[in-house]
């Protein structure tokens, strides 16, 4: 026996041996042409919280229904521009108030019912009624009436001038008027109808049989859920999934590199990091000191540290995927001389100290080190007070108990916060506020750009807050997989067009 | 034996209820509020107090705390605040993870440890009893994690013979699939756990094998392996078992680390989401039926332990002091 025992030693530290010597092959599967049976097998960090755009679904359920298993009257594409889908067509009365919308003809429900201007009435009101978590909910709050003249008309009458409400109509999901239990399952028109959710797991999507567009280019998908980047990767790595749909672990990335079973696309993202003020309590209600801190804090040092590379620099809240997009990264530049000279000049020569309160998830607990030591050098102190997503929402976003935060904004279009005096971070500019309104006012796109740019530089003049960089949208796909949506905008991930093979 | 299992049982009931109240009382002491969960950045006011509403936090502690027990005495573990679902039901489908993934890796650790924790003892005065003895305590030191992390990196990433994470979508349909996915993290529970074990076992033995019944028995005639298995394991098992019992909890609850590592969508990750969304209903859920599990486990042990050591059973009957 100990004989035997030795040699099955032997033979482990053999077989480890043989191990580190293996080979390096990536998951390549056959080049054949594009398999239509083929299923995506696609790996994801934001299962759905349930199934409810309406009740908390989160960003999961965006990611897995928008366009997948619901549409909207219309559709924001992967490239941002908004284009009709359940809406044939829209007229908009001269006064901008009355936006009449026909519906696509022969659009069947997946339970078999047929699209009527009802349901589009009841879904529009699921995202307005009280109870609604929705986060458009306050967006389409302009909306005053919607009238069913026909089944196929739409009749949406406004209190107020809205030139975003086509846009954000296309996130409102369009659901059959009579479907139930929502949380669970689903009654959209999309191209696909859910197979099983397993939680904590996997979500299916299959092809739905009779749909009125384009077919999908494949047989189905599976998103795959991860609580880990790591794993994640690892099933990348193993074939387990073809693609993932945002690369949220940089050091990972290098696995990929250079690697030609992979490919990796850099898109654009709508995710700001932001050092985000309280500009109602002293010292950061001074502009000046705004300025200074942005300009004392390296945003270049700290993007190549956390993404190496990957993600850009931006200016003000605006990512260049906005119409009213302008490079302003030069109104606070890097410049420690001039950080100091503006802090004397507000009082502060010899510096301050305030707690910056830091959600407890990446990137932020490694920016908030970085800006620890950055401002050092300028002669201000920094606690870095780490809290729970949860604390943040209670402490920093409903009760502003708090003097500079860090946070992570998601979505496009939201320059407009800081038209709102009572946003947490309390930025109040009446100018600003009164451009904001204006520009949802405007009778023009081009008068809604203009105005939305004045407001974005007048922010940046002010350092309402610091933005301190865009993150990178990083798809990183098997290259057998083609027709894949790279820029997520606002988490979305088309999943019809992918094709294997 | 009646008395005792009476009084045990009456215990077992005691313990769960003294954790459910512990478990919801800190629970509450964890600052925000699990509305925040529902929200997203642009919530107004009103909306955040219709999340309160509908999952009911806005209720007074001492109503939610009955209700919530209410619940529990008639095997209701409530709603999730996050997918609204009832929670109950889908705990019993992440034990079928769970549970397999526990008594396989137990069960693993055990047909390691006893002959490793053996050897290491028998034959302490050879070159691979320290050694044995050496690779267990570093075995006790290295984290769970860890070992899972190599094992993917080998197996699943290098060797690619096993997958590196995850479970059948059809569970256990086909019974080859599910236990491939388990194959690493079964190993990984296993070396872990087996490590400790290897300890317990030996020192079992090394009191056995100095003993004077044993010396004894080879003097009368007995051969070794004659009276190792007459009277000498009978005696070193009374101390493993009472470990195994122990050991089994631990199992039970390693198993939350190494699902995560693994992805499986079993008890322990379902734990781990409930934190992240402060869905108190499935951390209050999950936390119970762990209680209970680990409780029943304790109890088994010490059952076990009775029928074995008949000085324990006549200690029940108040003979001795």
């Amino acid at each position: 026996m100990p004989r035997k025992f030795a040699a099955a030693v032997a033979a482990l530290v053999l077989s480890l041996a043989a191990c580190g010597a293996g080979p390096d092959g990536g998951g390549s599967s056959g080049t054949a042409s594009p398999d239509a049976g083929a299923t995506i097998e696609i790996g994801s960090l934001y299962e759905p919280q349930n199934l409810d755009n309406t009740a908390g679904g989160g960003q999961g359920v965006t990611e897995a229904f928008n366009g997948n298993v619901y549409e909207g009257l219309f559709k924001l594409t992967d490239a941002g521009k908004v284009e009709n889908l359940l809406a044939e067509s829209q007229e908009v009365s001269d006064d901008g108030l009355t936006y009449t919308f026909r519906l696509r003809k022969g659009v069947k429900f997946h339970s078999g019912k047929t699209l009527t201007s009802a349901d589009v009435k009841s879904s529009i009101e699921r995202v307005t009624a009280d109870d609604s978590q929705s986060a458009r909910k306050s967006s389409l709050e302009v909306i005053k009436s919607i009238e069913t003249p026909d089944d196929a008309t739409v009749v949406v009458k406004l209190s107020d001038r809205s030139i975003s409400l086509v846009y954000n109509l296309s996130y409102v999901w369009i659901i059959n008027s009579a479907a139930k239990d929502l949380a669970t399952g689903e009654d959209g028109t999309g191209p696909y109808k859910l197979g099983t959710w397993k939680r904590g797991s996997t979500l299916s999507l299959d092809r739905a049989p009779g749909y009125w567009g384009t077919p999908p280019a494949n047989n189905g998908v599976v998103f795959h859920y991860f609580t880990d980047a790591t794993a994640l990767n690892n099933a990348l790595l193993t074939g387990a999934v073809d693609i993932v749909t945002s690369q949220q672990s940089p050091d990972a990335l290098s696995q990929f590199t250079g690697n030609p079973d992979y490919k990796i696309s850099d898109g654009h993202s709508t995710t700001k990091l932001l050092l985000a003020f309280n500009d109602r309590k002293a010292p950061f209600d001074k502009p000046l000191v705004r300025k200074a801190v942005s300009s004392a804090i390296d945003d270049a040092k700290l993007l190549e540290s956390i993404w190496a590379g990957h993600g850009s620099l931006i200016g003000s809240m605006v990512p260049p995927t906005d119409p009213w997009y302008e490079d302003l990264t030069k109104v606070n530049p890097y410049d420690v001389e001039l950080a100091k000279r503006q802090l004397a000049e507000a009082g502060y020569a010899k510096g301050f100290r305030f707690t910056l309160d830091t959600p407890n998830y990446d990137p932020h607990p490694t920016a908030a080190t970085f800006i620890k030591s950055e401002l050092a050098k300028v002669g201000i102190t920094v606690d870095v007070n780490v809290i729970t997503a949860d604390e943040w929402y209670t402490k920093v976003y409903k009760n502003h108990d708090f003097t500079a935060t860090l946070q992570e904004h998601v979505n496009d279009r939201d320059v407009v916060w800081y038209g709102d005096p009572d946003f947490y971070w309390g930025y109040d500019n009446p100018q600003v506020t009164q451009w904001v309104r204006e520009a949802e006012q405007a009778k023009t796109a081009g008068e809604q750009t203009e105005l939305l740019k004045k407001v974005n530089r007048q922010i940046a003049e002010d350092a309402a807050s610091d933005w301190l960089y865009l993150y990178p949208q990083i798809v990183v796909a098997s290259s057998a997989l083609s027709g894949y949506p790279v820029n997520g905008l606002n988490s979305q991930f088309y999943a019809y067009g992918i094709k294997k093979g | 034996m009646a008395r005792y299992l009476l009084r045990r049982t009456a215990f077992l009931l005691g313990s769960l209820l003294l954790a459910a109240s512990l478990l919801f009382v800190l629970l509450r002491l964890l600052p925000g509020d699990p509305a925040n969960a529902l929200l997203t950045v642009g919530a107004t006011p009103e909306q955040v107090a219709a999340a309160r509403r509908q999952i009911g936090s806005d209720l007074p502690l001492p109503e939610q705390f009955g209700a919530w027990l209410a619940g529990l005495a008639r095997l209701d573990l409530g709603t999730s605040f996050v997918s609204r679902l009832p929670v109950g039901p889908e705990i019993a489908e992440r034990l079928v993870v769970t549970v397999p993934l526990t008594l396989l890796s137990f069960a693993l650790a055990v047909v390691i440890a006893l002959p490793v924790g053996f050897l290491a003892a028998w034959r302490s005065d050879r070159w691979y009893g320290p050694l044995l003895n050496g690779v267990s305590q570093l075995g006790i030191a290295v984290p769970v994690f860890w070992i899972g992390m190599l094992l993917v990196t080998v197996f699943a990433l290098r060797l690619r013979v096993l997958p590196a994470g995850g479970f059948p979508r059809e569970d256990w349909a086909d019974p080859g699939r599910a236990l491939t996915s388990l194959v690493l993290p079964v190993v990984t529970i296993a070396l872990v756990m087996s490590a400790s074990l290897i300890r317990y076992v030996r020192s079992a033995t090394l009191d056995v094998l100095g003993s004077d019944y044993l010396r004894t028995a080879r003097a009368l005639g007995a051969s070794f392996a004659g009276a190792m298995w007459r009277h000498g394991l009978r005696n070193a098992a009374v101390p493993v078992v009472s470990i195994l019992g122990i050991e089994l909890a631990t199992t039970f609850l390693g198993a939350v680390v190494v699902e995560s590592v693994f992805t499986l969508p079993g008890l322990g990750t379902m734990l781990v989401e409930g934190i992240a969304e402060h869905d108190y209903p499935v951390i209050q859920g999950v936390l119970v039926v762990s209680t209970f599990a680990v409780l029943v486990i304790g109890f088994a042990a010490d059952l076990g332990q009775r029928l074995m050591d008949p000085r324990l059973r006549a200690h029940v009957g108040g003979g001795r002091s």
